[in-house]
């Protein structure tokens, strides 16, 4: 008869307590496991997605949206710039590459990006089947497109225009798979790439008759357009002088991408601290919860600890006695906790890959989970010690005296 | 078995207990008989280690239970002494079994689940084993209490009012059970009652 056999039989012995117990801790780790992995996640894949793209040169509006719609491919774009007024920034001194970027249609929910082959470079992605494309209306896949929807080089596909699966089709001009990528864990698994002049070619067709979203065309007056230009600096000087050079002395916008990502972290991060608040309250409550247990349990059976003395137990088993009964709380709280956050957000994860969006993985460990658990067991063990000290100093005989 | 010298035991600065000289033989059944709150308890528990005396020694099989460390009191008690107490005081949540397990662990002894059958057996509660202590009638924990006191082959045995709560049949029963066991194994037996009905079984008698 062990004393942790002792400790589960105490437990056993209020199963509903228990239960309780161990739900509520575990509901406040799993808050802050799913918090943590979705933090750290979304952090990772913006910096991945932003890092090979040092400044995005677009049309005037939002900064965020330009970023958004350019670099992480999830919203629309702020308009359109000419061509040649980009060439005049690609020239620049500072300027090192400038990858064009022309938006407007999509292939169910995967952005098609008109662009040229540095783009690939951008993103170290490899042709894991077939070639690049080279031509009008060839395309190259991401290799998540491919793995959702079948398909290899020699494959057809017809675009629609915006973002939208339902969005109005371009029957009459399909574009053939000549290539798909290896996967690289960035955006550009998620998109279909096809030279500019394609994106060019479609839109041809309609002219300006899909206003909404913007879609990189030739106007009405010849002009050519694409809808943004990714840089990368050749001189850490060019992050100063370039933005402002851009932001006052042309009609586009500079944005950078570092900047935006982290404002917008920092937008999401007012709800997630809020959340992260919200979770620690919830496993403050469950300690004290557990301490209340745990406190009241001695109470009661301070007769069996003095009984246990009785028969020659030391003060220090009597200590582990309530000791073990806390932890096992603890540790049962905290598995269930990590194994329900997890689990949250794989489920996320399969959900959100249905839809198409970035994969949130569940059976993987974010950086912060073990000072978690470490927080949540330094806290619960504390919380323990406290009747642990108590059964500790118990006088058994003075108890049996008043029984 | 038993030997007491010069003890005296103060609480708020009043004397509780004074037994000046007593010694009990091994194999030998005592009672210390006294009214409610002449000491009786006290000196149950002062021979168990579980009280410091203010005054005085005791030893227990030819050990020291006084002037040495907790530790080794403690120690003393697992291995040397039975107790049975006046409101039985088992675990409720864990077995019959589990209860003299547990007497088994604490007193350094191996798991030795043939001889918790025998004693369970000669108090006629072998059917008893796995219940729950906390199923037991009054009579049956009664019984529990004795067999988790001799289980360990103790040489000295401590009850204190083991009759008190019962009626006259099983005051009766449980006092010849108690007996029965001490001598059994060869222990010494000191029991601590207020209860008169008990007296007469007992030759050798400390008054308070």
């Amino acid at each position: 008869m062990t004393t942790l056999r002792l400790a589960f039989a105490y437990l056993a012995s209020r199963p509903l307590a228990t239960i309780l117990h161990v739900l509520m801790l575990a509901l406040g780790v799993a808050t802050a496991a799913f918090l943590l992995l979705f933090t750290s996640q979304a952090e990772e894949r913006l910096a991945r997605d932003a890092k090979p793209v040092d400044l995005v040169v677009g049309a005037k509006g939002s900064p965020l949206q330009l970023i958004l719609s350019s670099v992480f491919h999830v919203d629309m774009p702020t308009g359109n710039i000419g061509l040649e007024e980009s060439k005049a920034i690609s020239r620049h001194p500072m300027v090192a590459s400038a990858t064009p970027v022309a938006l407007g249609d999509s292939y169910r929910g995967h952005r098609i990006v008109g662009t040229d082959a540095s783009f690939l470079g951008l993103y170290d992605a490899k042709v894991a089947a077939g070639r690049p494309f080279k031509e009008e209306m060839e395309v190259v896949v991401g290799s998540e497109v491919a793995r959702r929807h079948q398909l290899a080089p020699g494959a057809k596909i017809v675009g629609s225009h915006g973002l939208a699966q339902a969005g109005p089709g371009h029957d009459e001009d399909p574009f053939e798979v000549v290539g798909v990528l290896a996967p690289t864990g960035t955006v550009i698994d998620r998109l279909v790439l096809t030279p500019v002049e394609s994106v060019w070619h479609v839109h041809e067709h309609h002219g300006g008759a899909q206003p909404a979203p913007p879609a990189a065309a030739p106007t009405q007056g010849g002009r050519l357009e694409i809808t943004a230009l990714l840089v990368k600096y050749r001189t850490p000087l060019a992050a100063a002088m370039l933005p402002r050079l851009v932001n006052s002395s042309t009609s586009m916008q500079a944005a950078s991408p570092a900047f935006e990502s982290a404002r917008l972290l920092d937008m999401v991060g007012v709800g997630v601290q809020t959340l992260q608040w919200f979770a620690a309250v919830m496993m403050a409550s469950a300690a004290l919860s557990v301490f209340v247990a745990l406190t009241s349990a001695l109470q009661e059976r301070r007769y069996d600890l003095a009984l246990l003395r009785t028969l020659g137990a030391r003060p220090l088993r009597l200590a582990s006695l309530s000791l073990a009964e806390g932890v096992t709380l603890l540790v049962s709280g905290v598995i269930l906790g990590l194994a329900l956050g997890h689990g949250a957000a794989h489920a996320l994860g399969l959900w959100l890959a249905q839809s198409g969006s970035w994969p949130l993985a569940g059976l993987a460990w974010a950086p912060g989970e073990a000072m978690l658990v470490a927080a949540v067991f330094a806290g619960g063990f504390a919380t323990c010690l406290v009747p642990a000290v108590q059964a500790y100093l118990s006088d058994p005989a003075s108890l049996l005296a008043k029984r | 078995m038993l030997e007491i010298r010069g003890l005296r035991h103060q609480y708020a600065g009043r004397t509780v207990v004074s037994v000046p000289e007593w010694d009990v033989p091994r194999g030998e059944a005592s009672l210390v008989l006294g009214p409610s709150g002449s000491g009786k308890s006290t000196l149950l528990n002062a021979i168990a280690g579980l009280t410091t005396p203010t005054e005085g020694t005791i030893r227990v099989a030819g050990e020291a239970m006084t002037g040495v460390a907790p530790a080794s009191r403690d120690a003393l008690r697992a291995r040397r002494i039975g107790l049975v107490l006046q409101t039985l005081h088992l675990i409720g949540v864990i077995t019959v079994r589990e209860n003299l397990r547990i007497a088994q662990r604490l007193a350094g002894l191996p798991r030795d689940d043939a001889r918790i059958d025998e004693v369970l057996a000669s108090l006629a509660i072998g059917e008893l084993a796995g219940s729950k202590a906390r199923q037991l009638s009054v009579g049956e924990a009664q019984r529990v209490a004795i067999a988790r006191a001799v289980v360990n082959r103790p040489p000295l045995i401590l009850a204190d009012e083991p009759t008190s709560a019962l009626d006259d049949a099983n005051c009766g029963k449980a006092l010849t059970l108690l007996l029965d066991q001490a001598k059994a194994t060869g222990a010494t037996l000191i029991v601590a009652t207020h209860d008169n009905r008990i007296r007469e079984r007992f030759a050798r008698r400390l008054e308070l």
